[in-house]
């Protein structure tokens, strides 16, 4: 049965920040850190509570490791039937706990598994939900959450609310927002809840796993990233690239320019349709700065740009620019790094 | 076997120019396109055709001038148009356009497979397949990288971040599609002559009156979500440019500064 929104609910019902977890393959997903962090800040000041709800099966132990994060709750989801990722089962089982526990805000990780099962619950729940939120606050007049997103490609930043429905729920991008910090003790219990699936709720299954062979980057964590684009001129552009990031013990980027060509693989892109990065610093080789490579990098603390073209709109964003050559600026900085380094001895 | 693709006509946001002052979407001279993502999911359905007996039949809600994506979706070779579109439509959130065309689907009747994009540019959301798929109460998988049919059922891949996902399901099936998925068609020469030509009315225009629906899911009221307020990005950076000579120079200087603050 469909159910349908904008009825007159008992808002004051509803109440509690829940962060769906996210496991794969049994580990937890750093996104789920963030996600609690993000839900304490929302609640200090107020009487609400920080649960977590996370689906599997004989996870115990991974799923003992978020009460170090100060977390009030963990509902942990325990069935055979969830030992691997299903849109069925856990939109399910996750769906039936939030209608039965009334939780006031929900926060899903905007990963392809959050952005796939997020909309299904909302939908089953008979609610609102906001994609890919940057930022999220309490309004102090009514205690209703804001929840801001870019839209038309990072163009326009739209603060978007739920009013009437409840839960109110938000995807939020990997490596937006702020881990919670690890504790040395354990605050909070894991409550097990025994869903009641059956085989058959499990239409679309499974059935292999293709682990990508490349080695798995981690843009979302590195302090500093240095990003190729098209200005490098050719898939062999990003050995200087990599050189560098070797050099500063940072980890490779690239404009979707290069990804479309070719040279690099999907999970080197930044932007609005590749990883979203905060780093320390951001350096940018001959990458013009479309608006929807900004809109996964801008959050940098330093940005540096290396481009030819004075008019580059990326220099416009930037906190260092040097227009020049980047065959040319690369080795040098190369050379400085190394220099540091012997006086440092 | 019927295939029903939903694609979605936008502005391409790459053309998107923002009036600084009032904060609004500078519209005029921006030109329209068939979604990327729903693109895919089109040809999807038209390689689909090809190799087994089906008819491809495309949705679209939106304003009359939607009807413009339709006639390209045609010229590709889609056997069927229909636009959604109604005043009562306006308006509408993710909710209420997966109710919109959910009923649609409904009044379509039999199909083995929906196809939609992953998520249009315009919003970027990747609602509106998953919340069709639960509305009419069958399966779906997300970024489709690869589909086939095997014992009449869909063999798909799924893209994630950690790897691939080989899923099964029986169909009806609601499939949305990735860029990697393949590379859309131009529209041939018959195609545009057959859906441009003159005259030539093939687009099914649907209001409320022809749906099933409840009037209260639909369009603004039926929202569950609301713009309260939107702001352009402001960004406050540095923003000092590193001369010198050459770019040996600069870049002395560069990693002089960076070194000063302990970046690195
Ligand atoms: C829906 C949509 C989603 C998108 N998502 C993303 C995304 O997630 N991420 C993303 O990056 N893009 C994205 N894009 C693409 C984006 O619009 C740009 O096309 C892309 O970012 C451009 O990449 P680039 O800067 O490498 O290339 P270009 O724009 O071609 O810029 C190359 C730059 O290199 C400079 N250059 C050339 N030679 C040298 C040299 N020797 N030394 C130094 N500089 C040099 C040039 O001056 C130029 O500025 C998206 C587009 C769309 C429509």
């Amino acid at each position: 049965m469909r159910r349908k929104v904008n009825q007159a609910i008992n808002l004051s019902d509803y109440k509690d920040i829940w962060v769906i977890g996210e496991q794969r393959e049994g580990k937890i997903h750093p996104v789920t850190t963030e996600l609690i962090g993000e839900a304490k800040k929302l609640v200090e000041g107020t009487a609400n509570q920080v649960m977590v709800v996370i689906a599997g099966h004989n996870i115990e132990a991974e799923v003992e490791k978020l009460l170090y994060y100060g977390v009030d709750k963990v509902y942990y989801i325990n069935s055979p039937l969830l030992e691997t990722f299903s849109t069925d089962g856990y939109s399910k089982a996750i769906a039936e706990l939030i209608l039965e526990k009334k939780p006031e805000i929900v926060l899903v990780g905007a990963t392809s598994i959050g952005r796939d099962i997020g909309p299904r619950l909302a939908a089953k729940i008979g609610t609102g939900l906001v994609a890919d939120c940057t930022k999220l606050e309490i309004d102090p007049s009514d205690g209703k959450l804001l929840q801001t997103r870019p839209a038309f490609g990072g163009n326009l930043m739209a603060t978007i609310i739920c009013p009437i429905n409840r839960p109110q729920m938000a995807t939020v991008r990997p490596g937006v927002m702020k881990k919670a910090v690890h504790e040395a003790n354990a605050v909070g219990v894991v409550e097990k809840i025994s869903p009641t699936l059956k085989d058959e709720d499990i239409v679309a299954k499974v059935v292999e796993m293709i682990p990508s062979g490349k080695k798995r980057i981690n843009l979302t964590d590195a302090k500093i990233i240095v990003s190729g684009g098209r200005g490098i001129k050719g898939p062999e552009g990003f050995d200087l690239i990599k050189a560098l990031a070797d050099k500063l013990g940072g980890e490779v980027g690239s404009s979707r320019a290069c990804v479309d060509c070719g040279w690099i693989d999907h999970m080197h892109q930044v932007g609005q349709t590749g990883t979203t990065v905060r780093p320390v610093v951001y350096i940018a080789c001959g990458i013009s700065g479309a608006i929807q490579h900004l809109a996964g990098m801008s959050d940098s603390d330093y940005i540096i740009a290396i481009n030819t073209d004075p008019e580059a709109p990326i220099f416009k964003v930037c906190d260092y620019g040097i227009v020049g050559d980047l065959k040319e600026v690369i080795p040098a900085m190369m050379e400085e790094v190394d220099k540091l380094k012997a006086f440092e001895l | 076997m019927k295939i029903i693709v939903c694609l979605k006509q936008v502005p391409d946001t790459n053309e998107v120019r923002i009036n600084q002052e009032t904060g609004t979407l500078i519209r005029d001279g921006v030109p329209s396109i068939i979604n990327p993502d729903d693109k895919n999911a089109l040809e999807e359905a038209l390689r689909i055709k090809a190799a087994h007996d089906c008819t491809v039949t495309v949705l679209s809600m939106g304003p009359p001038q939607a009807k413009n994506a339709l006639k390209e979706a045609l010229a590709m070779g889609a056997d069927e148009a229909i636009l959604l579109s109604d005043r009562a439509f306006g308006g509408s959130d993710t909710w209420a356009t997966a109710t919109v065309l959910a009923a649609a689907i409904e009044k379509v009747g039999s199909y083995d497979v929906i196809l939609c994009g992953r998520q249009a540019i315009d919003g970027d959301t990747a609602q509106v397949g998953p919340e069709i798929a639960e509305f009419l109460n069958i399966p779906q998988v997300t970024y489709a990288k690869k589909i086939d049919f095997k014992d009449g059922k869909a063999i798909v891949t799924r893209y994630t971040e950690t790897g691939d996902y080989v899923i099964e399901s029986k169909m009806p099936v609601l499939l949305t599609a990735i860029k990697e998925l393949n590379v859309p068609r131009y529209p041939t020469v018959k195609g545009i002559l057959n859906a441009y030509s003159p005259g030539s009315d093939n687009i099914k225009v649907w209001g409320i009156d022809d749906l099933t629906i409840d009037a209260t899911q639909i369009g603004l009221k039926g929202s569950t979500t609301n713009v309260y307020k939107s702001f352009v990005p402001t960004k406050s950076k540095t923003n000092e440019m590193i001369d010198g000579l050459n770019g040996k120079e600069k870049a002395a200087k560069l990693i002089g500064k960076l070194s000063d603050l302990k970046l690195i």
